[in-house]
């Protein structure tokens, strides 16, 4: 057996280890950040304050904290009817495995209508726009841009409901909540209407949401990490759940086919 | 159509013109009889008429063949085998495993993204030329302003799948296509700017499949699964191995670069 010294390494900012002495690749002692995360942290530092120290690298202030727990709950279930949680559904109601199911979630989710992409435009078109309406009727008066590039053409602005007829009920909810929690949020709320008015379309929940992250202090890219990671609870529990339902009380749809070389024209 | 009209306009079913399963009796696959039209089709040949609706010659087909058979590498340290590696190793599914190593292949710095770039750029040289601009002037303003995709390979600039797939072009003629000669004449540019700028496979893939009559869009979805073969075996030998035991890391294989050691203090 080879004791040659390894040069492959792993470098990190976020993540510490002490070996423990017997053996090496034992893990003794692990720190986020540098607090010690078994030794230290556990029983005092709550979820969303681990979250937010794991990718801001510092702990959240209480206000932060509170921000970010509103922003967990408003996303931890899009419902049933959301094509990420409909996607994990697919997974969960014939039997397939767990991580697929979740990977079916995220693969949807991570789209640019309604997903994750469309909060990374979001937070882009907030980082550009802050609080400055002019500048936002500029960035909504331009079509979507889109280059040659593995995510698909965007077909409405980002944070916008494409299929909507005016906000809905929770989308407004979220802003009043949110509104009290940062003079940006509560800019938001008041200057909905006038945001819609230039998108020619209501406002969807990922608006709020792309503001949220951005006042958090995310980046566009751990916004888009944070939004996946966020919505993954619904889309596993309804995936457990249709698995209990099994296949025959999940909708399959009748099929209207265009091109049939046998003539018929639906089955 | 506005607002909801166009979801409920869809609602309901599914309307299609690529295909549909008739359980106990037949399958429509664009038009055709699946079993009864296609059945004796090579698979390759079905997947991009399934993409595209228009067939490949025998040529092309036996030439598309060589191309992914030709980048078929099973080693485990390249990322995207790895990821199915790991999957093995950690005792996951193979689906799991192979499909997540297939979704880090679309990939900025290898992979989906500059196949597409490269794409992209030969149709747009192709149609810059044809409107009577000179390509040196083109290729390097282009190389000026930004990365030109297609050229250039991290740890050895030559590609050594380049002459095999080429020889095998040659003997099928299919050597001479617009793109693939634009491709080699770009290269020959940009040697004289850069002698590191050698066409890579992304460059030869993506300029044969255009020749092959793709559309950008159409050739990132053909070449999703290129890497499948190579993909496999990783997976494979990775399973036949005491667990846990691929490219195992010791604490010290960490070079942790962040904070210091500090205390959580309860609030």
């Amino acid at each position: 057996m080879s004791a040659a010294p390894s040069k492959e390494l792993v470098h990190t900012r976020i993540w510490q280890e002490e070996a423990e002495p017997d053996n090496p690749f034992a893990t003794r002692v692990a720190r986020c950040h540098g607090y010690d995360v078994y030794g230290d942290m556990l029983g005092k530092a709550s979820w969303i304050e681990m979250l937010y120290l794991l990718f801001r690298g510092e702990r959240p202030s209480a206000q932060q904290v509170a921000l970010l727990e509103t922003l967990a709950v408003a996303l931890a279930n899009p419902g049933p009817r959301a094509p990420m949680v409909h996607a994990a559904m697919c997974g969960g109601v014939a039997g397939s495995t767990a991580a697929a199911s979740l990977m079916a979630a995220l693969a949807v989710g991570a789209g640019q209508n309604g997903g994750a992409r469309e909060v990374w435009l979001a937070m882009q078109a907030w980082e550009a726009c802050g609080t400055d309406l002019a500048l936002w009727h500029g960035h909504l008066s331009r079509p979507p841009q889109s280059g040659v590039d593995i995510w698909p053409e965007m077909a409405h602005p980002a944070g916008f409901a494409p299929h909507g007829e005016q906000a809905t009920l929770p989308v407004l909810q979220l802003l009043a909540h949110l509104a009290r929690h940062a003079p940006e949020l509560a800019w938001l709320q008041q200057q909905r209407i006038a945001l819609e008015a230039a998108a020619g379309l209501p406002m969807g929940m990922l608006l709020p949401v792309a503001a949220t992250l951005h006042v958090l202090g995310f980046t566009a890219e751990q916004g888009e990490m944070l939004v996946l990671l966020l919505r993954l609870p619904g889309a596993a529990v309804h995936a457990l759940e249709q698995w209990r339902y099994g296949f025959k009380r999940f909708p399959f749809f009748p099929v209207e086919l265009t091109d049939d070389p046998a003539g018929k024209v639906s089955a | 159509m506005s607002g909801y009209r166009l979801l409920a306009e869809a609602h309901g079913r599914l309307r299609t013109r690529v295909g549909a399963a008739f359980p106990g009796t037949r399958a429509v696959f664009r038009g055709q009889d699946l079993h009864a039209e296609l059945g004796d089709l090579d698979y390759l040949d079905l997947y991009h008429y399934g993409i595209t609706g228009r067939r490949l010659s025998a040529a092309q087909l036996r030439l598309l063949h060589a191309i992914w058979v030709n980048t078929s590498y099973p080693d485990a340290r390249l990322w995207n085998n790895r990821v199915a590696a790991l999957a093995a190793s950690a005792r996951s599914p193979v689906s799991l495993g192979m499909t997540a190593a297939m979704a880090v292949s679309d990939a900025m710095v290898y992979g989906g993204q500059p196949g597409l770039w490269a794409m992209a750029f030969f149709k747009r040289m192709v149609a810059a030329v044809d409107a009577g601009a000179s390509l040196a002037d083109c290729v390097l303003a282009e190389a000026r302003d930004h990365t030109v995709y297609g050229y250039g390979r991290p740890i050895n600039s030559t590609d050594e799948r380049i002459p095999w797939v080429m020889a095998k072009a040659r003997q099928l003629g299919l050597d001479q296509g617009r793109h693939i000669l634009i491709a080699f004449e770009i290269e020959r540019i940009l040697l004289t700017y850069r002698p590191q700028l050698k066409m890579n496979y992304a460059a030869l893939h993506a300029a044969f499949a255009a020749d092959m009559g793709l559309s950008v869009p159409e050739y990132h979805v053909l070449r999703m699964p290129v890497f499948m073969a190579g993909i496999a075996p990783c997976y494979v030998e990775a399973s036949e191995a005491v667990e846990g035991t691929l490219l195992p890391l010791k604490c010290d294989d960490i070079c942790y670069e962040g904070r210091e050691k500090r205390t959580w203090v309860a609030e």
